[in-house]
Order: C-alpha cells, then structure tokens, then sequence
C-alpha cells in the first residue's frame, strides 16, 4: 500500500469510521470485486434513507423537540436502534458469523481521545442548528430541500479546516 | 399503503436503524458511519497535501453508494410515500417559533429558516453555513458522527462512543437552549 509510509508519520489515528486506516488488512483488499457489487450498499442506503424520512427522523422540529425535552420520539429511535445493534453484535460475536462472502466479521476498539469531548461538543452545537447530523443532510436533499446542499458543503468545509488544523488540535 | 406513507412509529424506525449495523457487516465487514464521507469527499476532491487525507478514499468507496441511498431514500418517499397530512408539531415549540417570524411548519425542513432566500440572511447564513462547518469540524474532530459512535459505537459497547454521544447532547442542548434563541432572533 503506497500510503504505508507516510501514515507511520502522522499523528495516531482517531477517526472510529475509516476502517481501512485502522485494520491493517482490510478486508476490501481480500476480496475484489467489480465496482457494482458495491450497489447494495446503495440499496441499504435507500431503505436508510425512507426510514429517516418517514420516521421523521430528518425533521427539523423533531431534533428541537429532542433538545428541548418535549418529545421522547428521537429519544425512541436512537435507543432502540442501539439495543437491535448491540444485540445483532452480540450474536455476531457469540457465533461467529461471517460475511456474504464468507469473511470473518472483525471489531475494531475505539481510544479515548479529547476529541470525544471537544469535538462532541462542537458537532451537538452545530447538530441543533442544522436540525441535521450528516446522514439526514444527504437525506434532506434528497427530499427536495436543495438549499441543505450549502449545509453539506459546509459540513465538508468543516472537515476540511479540521484536517488542516488537525496537528494544532489538544488530541 | 397507508402503514407506508403515515409517519413511522419510534420503535420500527429504531428497529430499521439498529439492522443497519449487522446488515452493513454482513453484506462486506462494513462499520456503520456517514460522516465518515465528508473526509473521504475531501480526500478525493481537495486533499491539498494535508496529512489527513493522504490515504486510501478509494477502500472506503462502498460507504460513498451508502450515502448516495440515502439520498434516492429521500427522494424515493417524497415522491411516492409522502403523507399527506400536516407534520405534528409541539405546541410549545410552534409558539416560540411564532414569536420570532417561523410560521411555516410543513413539511421536516422549515422554508422560513431554510430556504434560498434565507440563506441572504444572517439567521439562515448562521444555521445553514456556520451550523453545518460545526457538524463537518465537530464530527470529524470527535472521530464520528451519531451513525459512528452513537449508534454503531454503542452497539459495540465502546465507552467512547458513550463519551462522544453525550457530548453530542451537550452540545445540542447548550445551542437549543442558550444560544439558539438568539440565533432565531437575529
């Protein structure tokens, strides 16, 4: 991997959503695969995507009423939503399972960092703004709400500016 | 039809929410987590030599598709499962909001506050543009998003994740409840 080098350089990795960065031996490398198999996961984004619509979930008065106590909705939907997934992990773990292709399923463990802290803060600020974390964002669009597009890049912008600051950052 | 197109329960919107982490690993060892795509947009667009995004954005290119769901999902229930009747809104909140000039409360993105038209104004610049860089630099800055650590990392019983969604709370409650209403009253 031509990166190798560079990353042994760079500052530990805290990001918990690029696995290929933390598993030395991702597992998109073992298994090639042309370009469209990679629309199921386009079919899972879609049926994603219905549920955050219909169950309200990219609504802008929902999260409101999530932080202003008024509604146990989204409150509902979160919890519940971790309940099925650690439970789904659970068996995963307990059997063993293993992928369509017949991968081992892995886990990778999360570290502690300020980040957790200061950039939870920041993104729970910028979430009761927007109504929207970043999957709803896509899904607003999607609904028709084009202006939310500015949002988007502005959320890459933020990105952006934190990769450029990122060695400046308390870790 | 209607079960389809009237708004979805909490409890089946968290079922499908939860099925999205073993569904995801199981169709190709796949981590649930979206904003994930905003590094992986800037290391494909506008790396810039930046550390950050020297890697490999092409590894991570099936949660790009992932978002491009999303997106069709959006599009898919808006044209064929809208429902038709008015969005319930709390009446504490649609009394603040009369009081400062939002009185359009259809549809899940309110037009008063979110519009193009808003966007020329210092209240819609603040939410739109300043509210989404908070997301964009915040999410990154704390290694994920609501997907990534509050659902995805809680399911694996990660205790960061635990710390990051309570920040998360944190920080939406100080905005909603100390700083939000000034922004509305701009």
């Amino acid at each position: 991997m031509k990166n190798t080098a560079f990353n042994q350089s760079a500052p530990a990795e805290t990001d918990s959503e690029v696995k290929s960065l933390l598993v030395t031996n991702a597992s998109e490398s073992d298994v090639p695969h042309p370009w469209w198999h990679y629309l199921k996961y386009t079919l899972v984004g879609i049926f994603f995507g219905i549920t955050f619509v219909k169950a309200e979930i990219i609504s802008w008065f929902r999260i409101q009423e999530m932080f202003r106590l008024e509604s146990f909705h989204m409150y509902g939907v979160i919890g519940t939503g971790v309940v099925v997934g650690a439970i789904s992990v659970f068996l995963i773990k307990k059997f063993k399972a293993r992928t369509i292709d017949g991968e081992p399923i892995t886990f990778t463990d999360k570290t502690f960092n300020k980040g957790q802290i200061i950039g939870g803060t920041i993104f729970g600020l910028g979430w009761a703004m927007t109504g929207a974390c970043p999957g709803p964002l896509f899904a607003q669009i999607g609904t028709g709400a084009l202006v939310i597009i500015v949002t988007l890049l502005s959320a890459i912008a933020g990105t952006w500016v934190y990769g450029y600051f990122r060695d400046r950052l308390p870790v | 039809m209607e079960l389809l197109t009237q708004p979805w329960s909490w409890w089946v919107a968290g079922i499908f929410v939860g099925l999205t982490v073993p569904i995801l690993l199981f169709l190709g060892n796949k981590q649930f987590g979206i904003s994930g795509n905003l590094r992986h947009i800037c290391a494909a667009c506008i790396p810039a030599n930046i550390p950050f995004f020297k890697y490999d954005w092409k590894k991570e290119t099936w949660n790009l598709f992932f978002v491009v769901g999303i997106i069709l999902g959006g599009v898919i229930s808006t044209l064929w499962l809208k429902d038709p009747n008015p969005i319930q809104v709390h009446p504490n909140l649609v009394n603040d909001l009369a009081a400062v000039g939002v009185t359009n409360i259809d549809g899940l993105v309110p037009a008063d506050l979110f519009s193009w038209d808003s966007l020329l104004t210092v209240r819609g610049f603040v939410l739109m543009v300043v509210g989404g860089f908070l997301v964009g630099f915040g999410s990154r800055y704390a290694g994920g998003c609501t997907s990534g650590h509050a659902i995805m990392g809680l399911s694996t019983l990660q205790w960061p994740s635990l710390v990051a969604t309570i920040f998360f709370m944190v920080g939406g409650f100080l905005m909603t409840h100390l700083i939000l209403p000034f922004i509305l009253a701009l």
